[in-house]
Parts: C-alpha cells; sequence; structure tokens
C-alpha cells in the first residue's frame, strides 16, 4: 500500500501536479462546469439575464430541494417540457451531484424590484408572511421558508432573488395540481388552493421586492407540527400513489 | 471507457436460439431420468455441453427422491415443492435479463411509476394505447396468467381471454422469440411484487375497435414463427438476428409504417416513429446509421455506452440505451454488432460532387453560419469537427446530412443529455436552444451544418422547425 502511494506520488508530481480541471480531450476541462452547459443556458447569473426572464436561481438553493427537483422532473412529478427532456436519462448519483454542486454556488442576486401594491395589501402579504392566518389553517411562509426566507436546509427552497414570472407560475401550478403531482401530502398546493387570486397577485409582487441576502436556514428551525406536514418534502419520498 | 463485464453475464449463461432443438431433445431426456431416478443424472448433462451451458439444471437426486416420495406418501409434497429449485432461480435471473433485453419495461411502465405496473400511454393514428400491468397481481395485473396465457401472448397475439391484441404490443417481432425464454420471461414477472394497479382503458379510434378488422390485419401482416437460424451464419450473426428482429423489437421503430401502422418490411429501413416526433435512422444505409464501416467495437460502444467516437445516441435511443442495451452482456452485444454490420446496403462509392451552390442558397446557408459561430462552435469546433467521445463531430455527422433532418432540428430546440451509462456516467450535454434562438434561426443553423465542411443535405426552412416540435411528455 505504501508503495503504492509513493508511486501515486512520484507520478502526480512528474505529470506536473496536474489540476483539478484537467483537459479531457481537446481542451474541454474534464470539469462538472463543463458537463451542466446545457443548465446554465438558463439558469446563469442574475447579471446575464433579463429581469423578465421566467428561469429561477438555482445557484445557492438547498442541495436536497434541487435534487428533489430534479428528480421530481425526470419522474414526472414536477412538469415542464424542458427539463423532462434534458433529464429523461439521467442517472441519481448524477443529479445529486449536479445539485450539490449549484447549491455551493455564490451568484448574484436579482436587485430587488419595488412592488406596486397598496399599503393595504402589503400588510395583508405581511400578514401572511410572517403569521399566516389560522383560521384558513396557513401556516406563515417563513415557518417553513425560514425567517429571512433563504429556504431551509436540506430540502425547502428560498424565496428570494426569483423572478415574479417564475413565482406566479409555480402558484398557477400548486393551484391546478401541475406541480408535485400525486404527492401526498402536497403542503404547498394545499396551501396555495387556500390563497385568493388577489393574494396570489400581491405575494409574487411582493418577494421580488426584498433583496436576497445570507444562507438557507438550519434543519430545526421547523416545528415538529410542520415538518410532519411537509414531510414527502423532507423525506424525499416517491409518489405516494 | 466501458466496464467490460456488465451483469456478470457470460457468452454460456444466454441463450442461443439454434440451441432450441438441442433444448428439445434435453428435455425428452429429463423425462426420462425422472423415470429412472436410479440412473446417474450427470451423465446426460456431460453428453452435451451446449445445453449444459443453458443451465438448465436437473433436479438434484435427493429433490426427485423427496419428489417421488412426497406423491408416494402425500405428506410432505408441498414442503419439498415450495422451496425453490437452483434451476428455478436461475430461469427467473434469466428471465429479468431477457425482459431488460426486449425492454418490456420501456412501455410498462409510466415515466416515475411502478416498474412493469404499465399505465404508459401510446399515442398513435389509431388511437391511444394504454399499456397494461404485467405485474403478477390477480386482478389488474397478470396474477391469474400461466406460462401458455403468456406464450399466446407474446408468440401469437392473443390475450388470455382470447382477444386478438392490438399490434402496439411488438407481438409481429415478439413471435420470434422461443418458448424457453418466453418461459424464463413469464417466470421473472412471476417473481416480481405484485403491483395494485388498474390502468385506464385504451381509447381506440372507431373503426380501429373492431376485433373482425384486427383479424384481417393479423392475416395480411403477421407472420407467426420462432426465429429459425441461418445454418450458413455464425452463432453470433444468429444470436444478432433473434435480438434485434426479435426479442429487442428494433424493427417496431427503425422501420417505416404503412397507413395501418403494419411495418413496411423487416429491413431496417428507417421510418418516422409512430406517435411521436423523432426519426428513427435507416440501420442499413450508409448515408443513415448504417454500421458497415464500423469496427465492431464501436458499435457495441454506442450500444452500450450512448457514446462513441463518432456518434451519440439522443431522444428515444438514448432511452432504450439507458433502459436496456447498456445492461447486455458482451455476447449480446457483439452479436447485435456482427448482425447489424452484416445489413449494410451496398455503398455507391463514387464520391458525391458538392455543387457550386446558386448565389441565393450559399447567402441562406451563410445565414447559418453567424449563428453557428455565436453558439455552436464552442463545443462543435470551427470545422464541426467536435471533441470525439464528449461532443459529437458534425462534418462527415450522417444524423445531420441525413435525408430527415428532423432529428438535428430537435437535438437544437430541446438539447439533451446522452444516457448516463456505466460506460458513460456524467456525460456531457447539448443545451436547449428554444428560448434563445428564434425558428429562421435554427433553420439556418441547421442547413449550414448540413451542408458546411463537405456535408451535403437538403435546406431546412422554419415551417421544418415549427413542424418538428413536440413531445409525448
Amino acid at each position: 500500500m505504501p508503495m503504492k502511494f509513493f508511486a501515486f506520488i512520484l507520478l502526480a508530481m512528474i505529470s506536473g501536479l496536474v489540476s483539478a480541471a484537467e483537459p479531457a480531450s481537446a481542451g474541454i476541462p474534464d470539469t462538472l462546469e463543463e458537463r451542466i452547459k446545457p443548465c446554465i443556458i438558463c439558469h446563469r447569473d442574475a447579471d446575464l439575464i433579463d429581469r423578465d426572464a421566467y428561469f429561477p436561481r438555482i445557484a445557492g438553493k438547498p442541495a436536497g430541494y434541487l435534487y428533489n427537483q430534479l428528480r421530481n422532473f425526470r419522474d414526472g412529478r414536477r412538469y415542464y417540457q424542458p427539463m423532462a427532456i434534458l433529464l429523461e436519462n439521467m442517472s441519481d448519483g448524477y443529479m445529486r451531484e449536479i445539485a450539490e454542486y449549484f447549491a455551493s454556488q455564490p451568484y448574484a442576486y436579482l436587485e430587488p424590484v419595488a412592488p406596486a401594491l397598496s399599503p393595504d395589501e402589503t400588510k395583508s402579504v405581511e400578514t401572511l408572511m410572517y403569521s399566516g392566518d389560522p383560521e384558513r389553517d396557513l401556516p406563515a411562509c417563513s415557518a417553513c421558508h425560514g425567517e429571512k426566507l433563504m429556504g431551509l436546509q436540506p430540502a425547502i427552497p428560498g424565496l428570494l432573488g426569483l423572478p415574479h414570472a417564475y413565482l406566479a407560475a409555480q402558484f398557477g401550478g400548486w393551484r391546478n395540481g401541475g406541480i408535485m403531482r400525486g404527492q401526498i401530502p402536497d403542503c404547498m398546493s394545499e396551501i396555495a388552493k387556500k390563497l385568493t387570486q388577489e393574494e396570489v397577485n400581491a405575494l409574487v409582487q411582493w418577494l421580488p421586492g426584498l433583496p436576497a441576502s445570507g444562507q438557507s436556514a438550519g434543519a430545526d428551525a421547523l416545528t415538529p407540527e410542520l415538518a410532519q406536514r411537509c414531510r414527502t418534502i423532507l423525506s424525499g419520498q416517491e409518489v405516494a400513489r | 471507457m466501458r466496464n467490460s463485464s456488465r451483469a456478470g453475464f457470460t457468452r454460456e449463461m444466454l441463450i442461443n436460439p439454434a440451441n432450441e432443438m438441442k433444448r428439445e431433445a434435453h428435455e425428452t431426456q429429463r423425462l426420462r431420468h425422472i423415470n429412472k431416478i436410479d440412473e446417474e443424472v450427470s451423465t446426460a448433462q456431460r453428453s452435451d455441453s451446449l445445453v449444459q451451458s443453458i443451465n438448465q439444471h436437473f433436479p438434484s437426486k435427493w429433490q426427485i427422491i423427496a419428489f417421488v416420495a412426497g406423491g408416494l406418501l402425500s405428506l410432505i409434497p408441498m414442503a419439498s415443492a415450495q422451496t425453490p429449485a437452483d434451476s428455478d432461480t436461475e430461469q427467473v435471473r434469466r428471465g429479468e435479463y431477457l425482459a431488460r433485453a426486449g425492454n418490456c419495461m420501456g412501455c410498462h411502465t409510466t415515466r416515475g411509476g411502478e416498474p412493469y405496473a404499465g399505465g404508459r400511454k401510446l399515442n398513435t393514428p389509431f388511437g391511444q394505447f394504454v399499456t397494461p400491468n404485467i405485474t403478477p397481481d390477480n386482478e389488474t395485473g397478470i396474477g391469474r396468467w400461466n406460462s401458455e396465457d403468456f406464450w399466446q401472448a407474446l408468440h401469437y397475439g392473443k390475450s388470455k381471454d382470447g382477444r386478438y391484441l392490438y399490434p402496439a404490443f411488438p407481438y409481429t417481432e415478439y413471435t420470434k422469440v422461443t418458448r424457453l425464454d418466453a418461459d424464463a420471461i413469464f417466470a421473472y414477472l412471476r417473481s416480481l411484487p405484485p403491483v395494485v394497479q388498474t390502468n385506464p382503458p385504451h381509447k381506440i379510434s372507431s373503426p380501429y375497435d373492431n376485433q373482425f378488422l384486427l383479424y384481417l390485419w393479423r392475416a395480411q401482416y403477421f407472420k407467426e414463427g420462432v426465429y429459425q437460424p441461418d445454418k450458413s451464419k455464425s452463432d453470433e450473426w444468429n444470436r444478432g438476428n433473434y435480438l434485434v428482429q426479435g426479442l429487442g423489437h428494433c424493427t417496431a421503430c427503425h422501420t417505416a409504417r404503412n397507413v395501418l401502422g403494419a411495418s413496411r418490411d423487416d429491413k431496417l429501413s428507417g421510418g418516422k416513429i409512430m406517435g411521436t416526433h423523432w426519426y428513427a435512422p435507416s440501420l442499413i444505409s450508409p448515408l443513415e446509421a448504417g454500421v458497415g464501416e464500423w469496427p465492431i467495437e464501436d458499435i457495441v460502444e454506442l450500444l452500450s455506452t450512448g457514446i462513441n467516437s463518432h456518434a451519440v445516441t439522443s431522444g428515444p435511443m438514448a432511452t432504450i440505451v439507458r433502459q436496456s442495451l447498456q445492461h447486455l452482456s458482451d455476447y449480446d452485444l457483439r452479436s447485435m454488432a456482427v448482425y447489424l454490420k452484416s445489413l449494410d446496403e451496398k455503398r455507391d462509392n463514387t464520391p458525391q460532387k458538392v455543387r457550386k451552390m446558386p448565389e441565393q442558397v450559399r447567402q441562406y446557408v451563410a445565414l447559418g453560419e453567424k449563428v453557428y459561430k455565436e453558439h455552436c462552435q464552442n463545443c462543435h469546433g470551427e470545422s464541426g469537427q467536435g471533441v470525439p467521445g464528449i461532443y459529437p463531430p458534425l462534418a462527415g455527422n450522417r444524423n445531420v446530412t441525413m435525408r430527415s433532418p428532423l432529428n438535428t432540428i430537435r437535438n437544437v430546440l430541446y438539447g439533451g443529455y446522452p444516457p448516463a451509462t456505466a460506460g458513460n456516467p456524467r456525460p456531457y450535454g447539448m443545451p436547449p436552444f428554444q428560448h434563445f434562438i428564434r425558428d429562421p434561426e435554427i433553420a439556418h443553423v441547421v442547413s449550414y451544418i448540413r451542408n458546411a465542411w463537405g456535408n451535403i443535405g437538403s435546406l431546412v426552412y422554419p415551417d421544418d422547425v415549427d413542424n418538428s416540435r413536440g413531445s409525448e411528455f
């Protein structure tokens, strides 16, 4: 064993202490960054994208969340054609690696856009966001997505730094059953269906108004009751059939 | 690039259809032995090494004695019968392998669904077919079927209730599968956990839902019969033919279908895949995906890893590699390669003249060059040389130049990754450009790559791009 180790060291020295990004062939680096070019054509840095873009930032989101979404797209539980086609023949292991890569990436945040909301609308959104509505069994958004709304490790996404169009589409999907099909319980779908259209419109304008900063909160920030309510998300379980 | 012994299958474990006659002889011997339990069982095994290789183990002497004694005493028969004999386990293992080779799961599983529980919808011009649950659940699956029922379906295209099956189930190819293999696949399906899943009924348009019409269709287009080996050809060639034309049912996609949905012939001459927006290239034409000029190793590499230095699989073929081909033994892949290589149509060796383009055409193609430089060149190279094994070369790439531009247009629109396989677990991919380049630009760039660097292909127009859209999910 030591012999092998020394031989390895020797070889590494001879070959010029190769960097991790050794070219695989003809100048193509053998890196994950090169391999995920198909992802970053859409999910690129905020400074390269149009403010009206649809695509969400994925850099810096919790790895478990990203991995679950990749599996959901591939396995038909979450529907978006471009993602389904790209992921069709991916393995779990490769998707896990890709999820961890994006989770660890720093990113340039979208600049906040001041929402065009009346003071009443703003107040009602803030109530939903930080207190919820016990009468309708609506928990505060911050109870799951973190006080700073930057998500919770390992599987709950942050809500900031996302384009308005994307947020609106996700609410539409949850209300119509187009996201997390067949997942039981499907906490976000239940919540979205209890919101009025006016509340949804206000939420998706209000969220892009906040500057994104900081990290996802730790998993212990979640109350046992909510952890139970969203157990399918947290466990990354397969669809309940 | 590839693991050389996947799944631990060796040539000896696999059935060559040429052994079928030997199997019959073997079965006869087996009966005789059960009648004469005093005889030394292994003599028959020694008598034919090929038969032995099939892994048809005789019951051990003790099992036979227990069986006979049990029969006589009527006391312990169940206990001994319920202990699966080695041969049963072996049969199930072989069945699992064969089910992979036939890619039963590909159709009998929905996206993300329970394996073999069916429910996948196949859209055809004749209506929507929904694949059945083939797990051994009594009510919703094939739990009440016996091996004869399964044989009726696979070989004759008849369901347990006697109804004719629609040829969306490729019994037109599966009919070539041997009884021994069919029984093994059935034994494997029986070994699966039963899944209770009721699938929606077919939605077949009138008049295609008429059984009499199906009877006529069968009379015209269905020829029942197990694959008959060609004695003048090698074992490998025969095995390859059996896999390509029979169990693997490559013909189901790689041959055009007529207006009644029947394969035009069994020549693998290419055609649009029914119900999808993909073109399955000809496997015999040197202008499409014929492999006459590829070394065997390159064919095996493409089939098992999804990529080689000339080509990369995409669309439905990438899925077939992931679901089925990457799990096949080296011997079987090699056999398929030997067979496919033998299909090559004679190439017309007179070099095609690159004619001078009319000025208008030159200008049209030049528009694509601009798009190419901006979006494609970074990976596929200045002269379309690509990076072999990573980014496919476009110069001389037949997928780019073949008659149908459909797949190339889709590759540009939707991008994609080759399958993640044991031999290529972390593939590089092609970005989807549908949100970034408009239809006219896609038409320009595809026209360009079809006519640059010595490539010759027809021009592509924005309408062609629009007509290539759509997917089954």
